[in-house]
């Protein structure tokens, strides 16, 4: 599933677009703990986290996600979109929580 | 054929932390070195990177490329750690409130370079600082 095809469910808006929503999603991971998710999450993921500050970019950046959900509504901190728009890494946000959004993942085959 | 680069690294300057990572991993994208050992190196980078901006008051990574294997070299001016087996131990952390809230602080640092490294090693004195030293196989 690309990250775009998830961006068709209106659930979902990437709050980065130029960063490119091309990238193919072949996983996913929950986590809010970055040595965690450094340890285990694969490359190509779609990381689940409510952190929002800009090292979840550099996490994010070295793994080679596919795109990061941030999930419930909850704000970006300062300099994290931009952070992110300048490592092509897309910002997915949305009101479902992380399990729903586990759901729209698994429902769509991943 | 070998190479250096040093990188140096603030204490508190989270902003900036992962930098140095993103750096290194660029470099060895470059030098055709396997995705897999990329990762790698990557992770073990980046957790050092943070133990610098967490714990240390400031150092350096150096990273060595030499013909059979890379070497990360991360070495900090700092409190030193007292009890180096108790610091490898997974799940413990001397970090504060506030970067356990950035999502940092998992003791997970340590043990994440040991599980990605081939060849580690620290030696640590209190007041003073540490030295990592951590190679990969190529």
């Amino acid at each position: 599933m690309k990250v775009s095809e998830l961006l068709l469910n209106s659930e979902f808006v990437c709050a980065n677009p130029e960063a490119g929503v091309e990238g193919e999603i072949i996983s996913g991971y929950v986590g809010d703990l970055l040595s965690w998710v450094m340890a285990n999450a694969e490359n190509s993921c779609a990381w689940i986290t409510i952190q929002t500050h800009v090292n979840v970019i550099a996490v994010a950046s070295l793994l080679e996600m596919a795109c990061v959900i941030i999930p419930e509504g909850a704000e970006l901190e300062d300099g994290t979109l931009e952070r992110a728009t300048t490592e092509n890494i897309p910002i997915i946000t949305t009101n479902l929580n992380a399990y729903e959004v586990c759901k729209v993942l698994g429902n769509a085959g991943i | 054929m070998s190479y250096e680069i040093v990188f140096d690294v603030k204490r508190g300057d989270f902003d900036k932390a992962g930098e140095a990572s993103r750096k290194i991993k660029h470099t060895l994208q470059q030098l055709g070195v396997t995705n897999k050992i990329v990762r790698k190196i990557a992770i073990a980078g980046y957790e050092g990177e943070m133990n610098l901006a967490i714990h240390s008051l400031g150092g350096k990574i150096l990273l060595e490329v030499g013909e059979s294997k890379l070497t990360l070299t991360i070495e900090d001016v700092g409190p030193g750690i007292p009890d180096i087996d108790l610091a490898m131990t997974q799940g413990w952390s001397t970090a504060g409130d506030e970067v356990r809230q950035m999502g940092f602080g998992a003791g997970m640092g340590l043990p994440n370079m040991v599980r990605n490294a081939d060849e580690f090693d620290i030696t640590s004195q209190v007041d003073v600082g540490t030295k990592i030293v951590m190679s990969f196989l190529l």
